[in-house]
C-alpha cells in the first residue's frame, strides 16, 4: 500500500510538470497579449508605451525563458504575480479556493446524499411508482442548463418572492454566518439539482445490479432486516463504481463552477481561472489549473485506495 | 434527536428567509451593478474603463470634460488658458517653442486621511510618471512635461517640450505621503506596480482625495465607498456606494429588478443597449432609463491594399448602399446617431459641411457602374475580367449586435450588387492577431473609443500603422496613409487658437469624408439605468463619466 501511494504521488509529481509545461504554452500560444488587451481600452497609449510595459511585465522575453523563470520561483514557493489583481497570486488563489470549498463541497456532500438516497429507493422497484418520478427528476437535472437553472431559480426565490439574494458572497456590512448561508444557498441549489440527476442515476444502476447478486438473495434467505440487506450488503458493494465516478468529480469540483459562479458573482475557483485565461494572466491561470489538476490526482488516488477499503479483495500494487 | 433536528432545520429556514436583505426606504446606500472590475485602484497603471468609473467616486482628475463636454477644474482653481495667462508659449533652451503651465489646486484639498492635497503631490506624480519603471500608462500623460517647478503649497509650473493644444488636460495626483516611501523602496522595473498601496492595500484612506474613500475592496466582487470626511465640496449624498460586479448581464438584470442592486452604470461597464431597450420595454416605469451619445465610433475598416476597395467610387458606393438610419431605427431604436466621420456632433470640433452619405442605391449602383462593375445574371456584380464583387466582412464573433448589422449589411450590399461573406473571430484573435496585422480579407467592423477632443493621430496617422518594424504597435489598423492628413493631425494637436483649431479639425473630417479610410456607422449610446429617485445624475457621453460628479447624486 505505501509503495503504491509513493509511486502515485511520484507520477503525480510528474503529470504536474508536464501539464504546468503544456498549459504555460498553450496560454501563450493565445492571440494578442494583456498589453494588447489593456491598450485597446487606452485612448492615447503609444508605441511607446506598448513597449514599455511590455517589458515592465516581462513579455518581452521570449516564452521559454519565461516559464523557466516562473518554474524555477514556483520551485520555492513564490507562483509569481497576478497582473490583473495586483497582487501575489496565493493571495488570489486562496480566498478563491475558500469560496470553492463553501460552495462546491456543499453541494457535492448535498448531491451525494440526495443521490444516495433517491438511488437507492428508486432500485428497490425498478419501473415502479417512485422509480419513474425520481427518474424524471434526475433527467431534468442532467438535461436542464445551468445557466437557465439559475436564471429560474434568481427569478422566483429573488425577484418575485424577495427571500434570497441574487447574487455576491455577503451584504455589506454584514457577512456572518446566516448572511454567507443565505448567499450561497441559491448556487448551492442550483449546483445541487444538476448533479443529483447524474449521480442518481450511476447509484440506482449499480443497486439494481448488486440487488441481483447471489450474496444478496443469501443475505435474504439468512433472513438479514430489509435495511441490513440493502445498506451494509448491497449499498456497501454497489458503491465501487460510484466512488469512481465521484472521485472525479471531487476534483473537478475545485475547477470551479464557471457558469454558475458567474450567475451567482461567486468569486470562485471557476471563474477566476477562466478570467485569469482570457486576460492572460500567466501566473494566476497556471496555478489555478495546477492546482485543479493536483486536486483531480489526488482524488483518484484516494479513490483508487478506497476501493481496497471497500472490497478488500481488492489488491493494491 | 428527531425534534433536534426539526428544530434546528426550522430554524435555519427562518434565518434564511426571514433575514433577507431589506432596503432602507431612506436610500442611503446605492449599490451599483457593473459587468466589469478593475485590476487596481491605481489612476495610472492598467488603464480600464472600469477603472475610471470607479475612481471618479473616489479620485479627482485636475481637470475634466463635463457634461457639456467643456473643459473644466475638478482640483484646480482655474482652468489654465492663454487667455487667463496660466498657460504660456515660452523659448526652451533648445530654441524650439514649449510651454508652461500653472495649475493652481484648490486650497482646501484633503486626502481621505486629513492630509493636505499640494503641488508637491503633483510634482511627485510626475517624477513617478517620468520613471520608466513604475510602467505609467495615463491618459493625458505626464510626460507631457519636462520640468515641474513647485511654487508653493497649491501651486506648481509644468513646463511642457512642445506647444500642445492639450495643454490643459490632466489627470489626477498621488499623495506622496502613502506612496513616496513604496516608490522609494521598489528598486527593480515593475517593484513599484507591485508594491503600490492602491493594490496593496486599496483601503488606506489617504490614497483618495474625491466625495467618497475605499472602505472595502474585494478583488473581483465589490468595491464599498463611504464619504470622505474631508471632502470640502458638496456633501455627499449617500452613506455608502457600494460597485458590484457581476458579469452576466442576464444576472445582472434579474438583481436589478430584485432590488440587490439599485442601478446599472452606463459607460460600457453595464448592460449592453438591446438588453437596456428591452428592459425598458418590459418595465417602463420602474426605472430612468438615459440613452447617451458617447465617443465610441462604430464603424468598419476598409481595407488599403484590397484590390476592389482601392477604387474610391467603391468605398462611396457601400457607403451609399448601406442604409444606416434604417439600421440605427430598427436596431436601436434611433438611439445611436448615425455618424458621418469619427467626429461625434456632440463635440466642439464637429463639422457638420462635409461629404454626406445619405441612404442611395441608385447612386451606388450608378457609381459602380463608373467603376466597370456590371450586374451579372446573379444579380452580383462582375468586372471586364469576369471577377465576381465579392468581399469578405468580418467582426468579432458572439457579438449578437455587431452579427445582426452584419446580416443587415449584407443585404442591403446584397440589393446593390455586392456579394458579402461573413467570416467573424473570437475577439481576442480579431483583436489581437486580423486587425493588428491587415490580415483581414477586405472589411474589418469594429470600435474605437477617444476622449473629447482628442486628435486622430492614433488611428489616422501615417506614423501609427502597425508593422513588424515597430512590433505592430499603433492602432491605425487601416494603414491609411495621406501626408495632408499627416499635416493636420500635427497642426491640430499644436494649435492653440480655438478658431484656427476648429478649422483644422474641419480640414481633416472633409479630407476622412471622401477619403473613405473606414465607412461610418453610428455613435454607441451608452444605456444607463437608474431609479428613479436618484437625483443629480447626468451621464456625459465621454471618457470623464457621471462617477466624477457623484457628490451630486442623492436620494429624491
Amino acid at each position: 500500500m505505501l509503495a503504491f501511494t509513493l509511486r502515485r504521488m511520484g507520477q503525480t509529481l510528474v503529470v504536474l510538470l508536464v501539464m504546468s509545461f503544456i498549459i504555460y504554452g498553450l496560454i501563450g500560444l493565445m492571440p494578442g497579449d494583456p498589453i494588447d488587451i489593456m491598450a485597446a481600452s487606452m485612448p492615447g497609449v503609444t508605441p511607446e508605451v506598448v513597449a514599455k510595459l511590455r517589458a515592465i511585465y516581462g513579455l518581452d522575453q521570449p516564452l521559454m525563458l519565461r516559464y523557466w523563470r516562473w518554474l524555477m520561483a514556483a520551485l520555492q514557493g513564490d507562483l509569481g504575480f497576478s497582473r490583473t489583481h495586483s497582487q501575489p497570486v496565493l493571495e488570489v488563489l486562496m480566498p478563491a479556493l475558500w469560496q470553492t470549498c463553501k460552495l462546491m463541497i456543499s453541494s457535492f456532500v448535498l448531491s451525494v446524499i440526495a443521490a444516495l438516497i433517491l438511488g437507492v429507493v428508486s432500485a428497490l422497484r425498478p419501473g415502479g411508482f417512485v422509480d419513474s418520478f425520481v427518474s424524471l427528476f434526475a433527467f431534468a437535472g442532467i438535461s436542464v442548463p445551468v445557466f437557465w437553472l439559475a436564471l429560474v431559480l434568481i427569478l422566483t426565490f429573488a425577484v418575485a418572492l424577495h427571500w434570497l439574494p441574487a447574487s455576491g458572497m455577503t451584504n455589506v456590512g454584514d457577512g456572518g454566518f446566516m448572511d454567507q448561508v443565505r448567499h450561497l444557498t441559491l448556487p448551492v441549489l442550483t449546483l445541487m439539482l444538476a448533479n443529483t440527476g447524474q449521480f442518481t442515476r450511476y447509484v440506482r444502476a449499480a443497486m439494481i445490479e448488486t440487488l441481483r447478486m447471489d450474496f444478496v438473495r443469501t443475505a435474504w434467505a439468512k433472513g438479514a432486516g430489509a435495511w441490513r440487506v440493502v445498506i451494509v450488503h448491497a449499498l456497501r458493494n454497489a458503491l465501487i463504481p460510484v466512488v469512481t465516478i465521484m472521485a472525479l468529480s471531487f476534483g473537478t469540483l475545485f475547477s470551479g463552477a464557471l457558469v454558475t459562479e458567474t450567475m451567482f458573482a461567486q468569486q470562485g475557483m471557476g471563474k477566476m481561472i477562466y478570467d485569469s485565461i482570457l486576460s492572460n494572466d500567466f501566473n494566476l491561470a497556471l496555478s489555478g489549473l495546477l492546482f485543479a489538476t493536483l486536486i483531480t490526482l489526488l482524488s483518484n488516488l484516494a479513490a483508487d485506495l478506497a476501493y481496497g477499503w471497500l472490497d478488500p479483495r481488492i489488491a493494491l500494487k | 434527536m428527531k425534534h433536534i433536528i426539526a428544530l434546528c432545520a426550522a430554524g435555519l429556514s427562518a434565518g434564511l428567509l426571514t433575514t433577507s436583505p431589506v432596503r432602507a426606504a431612506a436610500h442611503d446606500q446605492l449599490t451599483i451593478g457593473v459587468a466589469q472590475f478593475p485590476s487596481t485602484l491605481h489612476p495610472d497603471i492598467d488603464a480600464e474603463v472600469i477603472k475610471a468609473y470607479a475612481l471618479g467616486f473616489v479620485m479627482r482628475q485636475i481637470t475634466a470634460y463635463d457634461a457639456s463636454w467643456k473643459n473644466s477644474c475638478l482640483l484646480c482653481a482655474e482652468l489654465p488658458t492663454i487667455e487667463n495667462g496660466l498657460a504660456k508659449v515660452e523659448d526652451r533652451p533648445d530654441g524650439k517653442k514649449g510651454m508652461a503651465v500653472t495649475i493652481k489646486l484648490k486650497p482646501d484639498l484633503k486626502w481621505g486621511d486629513g492630509e493636505k492635497v499640494t503641488a508637491k503631490d503633483l510634482a511627485f506624480t510626475w517624477k513617478l510618471a517620468r520613471d520608466p519603471k513604475t510602467g505609467f500608462s495615463n491618459t493625458h500623460p505626464w510626460t507631457r512635461a519636462d520640468k515641474v517647478d513647485v511654487v508653493d503649497d497649491t501651486t506648481a509650473v509644468l513646463h511642457l517640450d512642445k506647444v500642445l493644444s492639450s495643454y490643459n488636460e490632466w489627470d489626477q495626483i498621488l499623495p506622496e505621503h502613502v506612496e513616496g516611501p513604496i516608490y522609494d523602496k521598489a528598486q527593480a522595473s515593475g517593484d513599484y506596480i507591485k508594491e503600490t498601496a492602491y493594490a496593496r492595500a486599496p483601503t488606506t484612506p489617504g490614497l483618495f482625495d474625491g466625495p467618497y474613500i475605499v472602505t472595502g475592496y474585494t478583488s473581483g466582487a465589490q468595491i464599498v465607498m463611504e464619504p470622505n470626511p474631508y471632502w470640502p465640496g458638496t456633501k455627499p449624498g449617500f452613506k455608502r456606494i457600494v460597485l458590484k460586479l457581476i458579469e452576466n448581464t442576464a444576472a445582472l438584470q434579474a438583481n436589478l429588478l430584485s432590488g440587490d442592486v439599485d442601478m446599472v452604470a452606463g459607460e460600457g461597464v453595464g448592460l449592453t443597449i438591446d438588453q437596456a431597450l428591452e428592459l425598458q420595454k418590459q418595465h417602463p416605469d420602474q426605472f430612468t432609463y438615459i440613452f447617451k451619445p458617447s465617443l465610441t465610433y462604430e464603424h468598419i475598416d476598409l481595407k488599403v491594399g484590397n484590390p476592389i476597395l482601392a477604387d474610391v467610387r467603391v468605398r462611396e458606393a457601400l457607403v451609399y448602399a448601406a442604409d444606416r438610419k434604417t439600421l440605427v431605427d430598427k436596431l436601436f431604436q434611433g438611439m445611436q446617431p448615425v455618424a458621418d466621420t469619427w467626429v461625434n456632433p456632440l463635440s466642439a470640433d464637429f463639422a457638420s459641411e462635409i461629404q454626406h452619405y445619405p441612404y442611395d442605391l441608385a447612386k451606388a449602383k450608378a457609381l459602380l457602374a463608373e467603376a466597370g462593375w456590371k450586374p451579372g445574371p446573379d444579380g452580383i456584380c462582375r468586372n471586364d475580367k469576369g471577377e465576381r464583387l465579392s468581399l469578405e466582412y468580418s467582426t468579432t464573433a458572439g457579438n449578437r449586435l455587431r452579427e445582426l448589422q452584419q446580416q443587415v449589411l449584407q443585404s442591403n450590399w446584397k440589393a446593390a450588387g455586392v456579394e458579402v461573406t461573413i467570416k467573424n473571430e473570437p475577439a481576442r484573435t480579431f483583436f489581437g492577431e486580423t486587425v493588428k496585422k491587415r490580415s483581414y480579407g477586405a472589411l474589418a467592423m469594429y470600435a474605437w473609443s477617444s476622449n473629447v477632443n482628442e486628435s486622430p493621430s492614433r488611428t489616422l496617422s501615417s506614423s501609427q500603422i502597425p508593422s513588424e518594424a515597430n512590433n505592430y504597435g499603433g492602432s491605425n489598423y487601416i494603414g491609411y496613409s495621406n501626408p495632408q492628413m499627416d499635416k493636420l493631425i500635427d497642426a491640430a494637436e499644436q494649435e492653440l487658437d480655438p478658431a484656427k483649431r476648429k478649422a483644422i479639425w474641419a480640414n481633416m473630417q472633409e479630407i476622412y469624408a471622401k477619403d473613405l479610410p473606414a465607412m461610418p456607422l453610428f455613435f454607441r449610446a451608452e444605456p444607463h439605468v437608474v431609479p428613479k429617485w436618484l437625483a443629480g445624475y447626468t451621464p456625459t457621453g465621454h471618457g470623464d463619466m457621471s462617477s466624477y460628479w457623484s457628490e451630486n447624486w442623492h436620494a429624491q
